[in-house]
């Protein structure tokens, strides 16, 4: 059926369509009035979410089983629309401080959000390829989107050729499980191990492609040597929306392919995952105590979350552990989404316009000039570490519990001490900001104020009460 | 499995062998009566100038796009034009959607003023 096909994709259809048409509307708005442009852009965002709550509770597939509907897409989807909604929130003041308020930003942005709602439901291997590139090429054009700043151009190029040459080890790793199996159908792939018919040394060779291919997006050690440089070098409104669109499509995608077509893999690839995990957690963390650029600090943080997240996804394999991995690494997500862009938002409103105020000695003196930006920064810090009362806590409870019951508890100790070593760079930031003098300048607009108010009142009264999210994710099943 | 392998191989040596093979005969049996304008890079043709690592403009990109936009269009088209009246009408919307998502390309190149011959 033609309509329900439509109707599994409708988000996303919908978004993609505004996505075009905003690209060119922006082409008649002046310059000076770009303030339309991200109207319209939130305008779609939030018309795409309406549509996207519209599907809760319904299931099906579509496009001959290329496409799948379920709780976890739909979470996954509102979550990602609404990273979008946050992004196009910390941008447009942040743009137009930059010079760089060019219309075509909310176009890409809305075209990479679609890209990463297909990745959330694609229930094919080559779906799940196709929702990558479609979510990658808007953001390498956005990493560069500074141009001509050397740095931006930099990032951008950076992205651009590593995340082609990641793209290349997903594709190979498709190929190796279509020659395994005879198919690119995650459904496909559990059927024809079933039967007998595949070759399991050559699916496992593919999927430990695959998982090469999106470890690189979710920015996993040891594919991670082009975090620091692109988070640092992107605007930083764009490295907000990165860090938490990239990962939750990633981990999304990565979540859906091994748990729904790689179960039988399972013992094979848990010491993989475990040593993954592990690296990942370590090197995030040790590496970001050198940082005193903060951008770079926040981009070896972000790596560290990967590990936590990638920890859950360790468990996967284990029937009784699945849905509750996937349950806490959704919470996770969660968290680490809001985290972020109340962090990021904080960073972009401390940068100068000639791309300065990025050390951490910038920020000396925040907690005396700017009281309530310095609050809110330090709520995401301890959200960061995972101190009460902040919804990182719950976030990395949830996953060390799942970690624990699933029999890893070398892996829980190694993230519960890394965490420990994580609160001496989060801390500091707290230290510089109310007791060193300094006189740091934070200018934002109001949409900017709002985001990161928002970000912080959620990350600390979600966490009061974590209930309703708890019934939240364990809802998000992945069917199919 | 193995006979297989087997010819992939012979056919890498012959791959291999082939081309030095005509190289050497050549080089065996031709006259050799060398003069300035046999040996010069181009026998019929513009000797070059200056250095082969300059910077161009990378701007032709746009021409790219151009080019995308009014000739790859056709190969789609030639098809969906000739089969018009036999297509279902989904079909049809398809081919209108299509030529909408193109001319959205020409109406950008047109406001960002890449159409002007300058």
């Amino acid at each position: 059926m033609a309509q329900l096909d439509f109707y599994t994709l409708l988000p996303t259809v919908v978004l993609m369509a505004w996505a075009s048409g905003l690209l060119i509307a922006d082409l008649f708005i002046p310059r000076d009035r770009k303030a339309w442009t991200a109207g319209l852009a939130a305008l779609g965002l939030a018309l795409a979410l309406g549509l996207t709550l519209a599907q809760i509770g319904r299931t099906g597939t579509g496009f001959a089983g290329m496409v799948t509907l379920d709780p976890f897409a739909v979470l996954a989807n509102s979550l990602l629309l609404v990273s979008g909604l946050l992004a196009v929130g910390l941008s447009f003041g942040y743009l137009r401080r930059r010079d760089i308020d060019r219309g075509e930003y909310y176009s890409l942005t809305l075209f990479s959000v679609a890209g990463m709602m297909l990745m959330t439901q694609a229930a094919d291997l080559i779906v799940v390829f196709l929702a990558l590139e479609m979510f990658s090429l808007p953001l390498y054009v956005l990493a560069a989107f500074a141009r001509p700043q050397p740095d931006s151009e930099e990032a951008g190029l950076k992205y651009f050729l590593l995340g082609a040459f990641s793209a290349g080890f997903l594709i190979y790793g498709i190929a190796l499980v279509y020659g395994a199996t005879q198919t690119t159908a995650l459904a496909g792939v559990v059927t024809a191990v079933a039967t007998g018919t595949a070759s399991l040394p050559l699916l496992a060779a593919g999927a430990g492609l695959i998982l090469v291919g999106l470890g690189f997006k979710v920015a996993a050690v040891p594919f991670h040597m082009w975090t620091p440089d692109v988070y640092q070098g992107a605007p930083t409104s764009v490295t907000a929306f990165m860090a938490a669109g990239a990962k939750i499509a990633g981990f999304a995608a990565l979540m859906r392919v091994f748990v729904q077509a790689f179960p039988v893999l399972g013992e094979k690839l848990t010491p993989i995952l475990w040593t993954l995990a592990a690296l990942t957690m370590f090197l995030g963390n040790l590496v970001a105590i050198a940082q005193s650029n903060i951008k770079r600090m926040l981009a070896y943080s972000s790596i560290a979350h990967a590990g936590y997240i990638l920890m859950a996804l360790t468990a996967y394999a284990n029937p009784q552990m699945r849905q509750m991995a996937v349950s806490a690494a959704l919470f996770y997500l969660l968290a680490y989404a809001l985290t972020n862009f109340g962090a990021w938002g904080v960073v972009a409103a401390l940068e100068k316009q000639n791309g300065g105020g990025l050390e951490l000695n910038d920020y000396a003196g925040l907690g005396r000039k700017s009281p309530a930006l310095a609050a809110a920064m330090t709520i995401f810090m301890l959200s960061f570490t995972g101190v009460p009362p902040t919804l990182g806590l719950i976030g990395k409870i949830y996953l060390f519990r799942v970690t624990v019951e699933a029999g890893f508890i070398g892996l829980a100790v190694i993230g519960v001490l890394t965490s420990l070593v994580s609160a001496y760079y989060y801390l500091r930031v707290v230290v510089v900001m109310y007791m060193r003098e300094g006189e740091p300048e934070a200018s934002m607009d109001g949409w900017h104020k709002a985001v990161i108010a928002l970000s912080a009142a959620l990350t600390v009264l979600l966490s009061l009460a974590p209930a309703a999210l708890f019934s939240l994710v364990s809802g998000a099943t992945l069917l199919f | 499995m193995q006979t297989e392998w087997l010819y992939i191989g012979l056919f890498l040596v012959l791959g291999m062998v082939m081309p030095a093979m005509a190289l050497m005969i050549s080089w065996l049996v031709a006259p050799k009566k060398p003069n300035p304008i046999k040996q010069s890079t181009y026998e019929c043709g513009v000797e070059t100038v200056g250095e082969a690592w300059v910077q161009f403009k990378a701007e032709y990109y746009i021409f790219a796009l151009a080019f995308l936009i009014f000739d790859v269009e056709t190969v789609f088209l030639f098809p969906w034009a000739l089969a018009l009246d036999k297509l279902p009408l989904f079909a049809v919307v398809e081919g209108i959607v299509f030529i909408l998502i193109l001319l959205a390309g020409l109406v950008y190149l047109w406001r960002k003023g890449e159409l002007e011959w300058a």
